[in-house]
């Protein structure tokens, strides 16, 4: 075990058995799990109150998803991006990890501009939080709940985004496929996660 | 994982992500039985977030086991389907907003 440590110097005692190159990403991917069963809890539950419901609005129709089906295509867009910046910091290109993690940030605070927007032309249509002038009240419920759980994700993302911008821009970090490249790529999941959730969300809130 | 492997063609997975969801809004215009549509959508939508998480999330090059853990949360949203099926057969009948039942009137 003693020779484990001293090969590998650091803080951390020993080699993360699933994640060899850090603990963080182990961890990070557990949280991402644990947060993924929230989501699954939400969406479960909008299934069996849809279902128990005969007076659902057809979502597709109410919704407007040419705006959203928009939001979805920025949102893989900006994991094509995140991916690319990741990229970036691997090769040791600064300026190129610059950009591409920038128009991730703005991929992400786009989307929350139009749900802003949508928000505001629904709630002004007369949706609620607590009533729905096409029919069941739990479709507002529902519909905020998720969305907005969705979308405080999105913003926590961008300020993450934003610090690791941050970081790769500071001139004495070091790039390449050391420390920076993990912490980037670990932030990276994240992102990805919040944009295969959205995957789900568009499909059962606004498609089905 | 840093060097382990090569680089997947994010663009390739792009277009691949954009095609599948131009897919899924042609298929709810489609005029099919509501459960096709529902089955259609459901595989399309996995189908996406499988290729998030293996491509962009790079877990496709990680230990089988990290793969495993990733999926524990589709178990658990299974079983709470199963779990919540019973409460649809108790209900007798679907309720609306305009036609809310006064409980405990008739029933019993």
């Amino acid at each position: 075990m003693s020779q484990v440590a001293t090969m590998h110097p650091g803080t951390e005692p020993a080699e993360s058995p699933l994640t060899p190159e850090s603990w963080g990403k182990l961890g990070m991917w557990i949280f991402l799990v644990g947060d993924a069963m929230g989501f699954g809890t939400l969406l479960a539950a909008y299934g069996a109150m849809r279902f128990g419901s005969a007076d659902w609005p057809n979502p597709y129709q109410r919704l407007g998803i040419n705006l959203t089906a928009f939001m979805t295509f920025l949102l893989i867009c900006s994991s094509v991006t995140m991916v690319k910046g990741l990229e970036g910091v691997k090769n040791g290109q600064r300026r190129i990890a610059q950009i591409y993690l920038l128009l991730t940030i703005i991929g992400g605070a786009g989307f929350l501009g139009l749900q802003a927007f949508e928000w505001t032309k629904l709630i002004n249509e007369g949706l609620k939080i607590f009533g729905n002038p096409w029919g069941a009240s739990l479709f507002g419920t529902t519909f905020f709940i998720i969305t907005g759980f969705h979308g405080l994700h999105v913003t926590g993302g961008v300020i993450y985004l934003s610090v690791m911008l941050a970081l790769v821009s500071k001139p004495t970090t070091a790039l390449g496929t050391g420390w920076t490249y993990n912490v980037v790529e670990i932030s990276g999941l994240y992102w990805h996660f919040v944009d295969l959730v959205w995957i789900m969300v568009f499909t059962f809130i606004y498609l089905l | 994982m840093a060097e382990g492997h090569a680089s997947p063609n994010y663009w390739l997975i792009w277009l691949y992500l954009f095609i599948l969801t131009v897919t899924e809004i042609a298929v709810i215009f489609t005029p099919v039985a509501k459960l096709l549509i529902v089955i259609a959508l459901v595989s399309l939508a996995l189908v996406k977030a499988t290729l998030v998480a293996a491509y962009f999330m790079h877990l496709r090059f990680e230990a089988r086991t990290l793969a495993l853990i990733a999926l524990t949360p589709l178990f658990l949203g299974a079983l709470l389907i199963f779990i919540l099926i019973p409460d649809h057969s108790a209900v007798a009948h679907k309720t609306a907003d305009s036609v809310k039942v006064a409980p405990a009137a008739g029933h019993r």
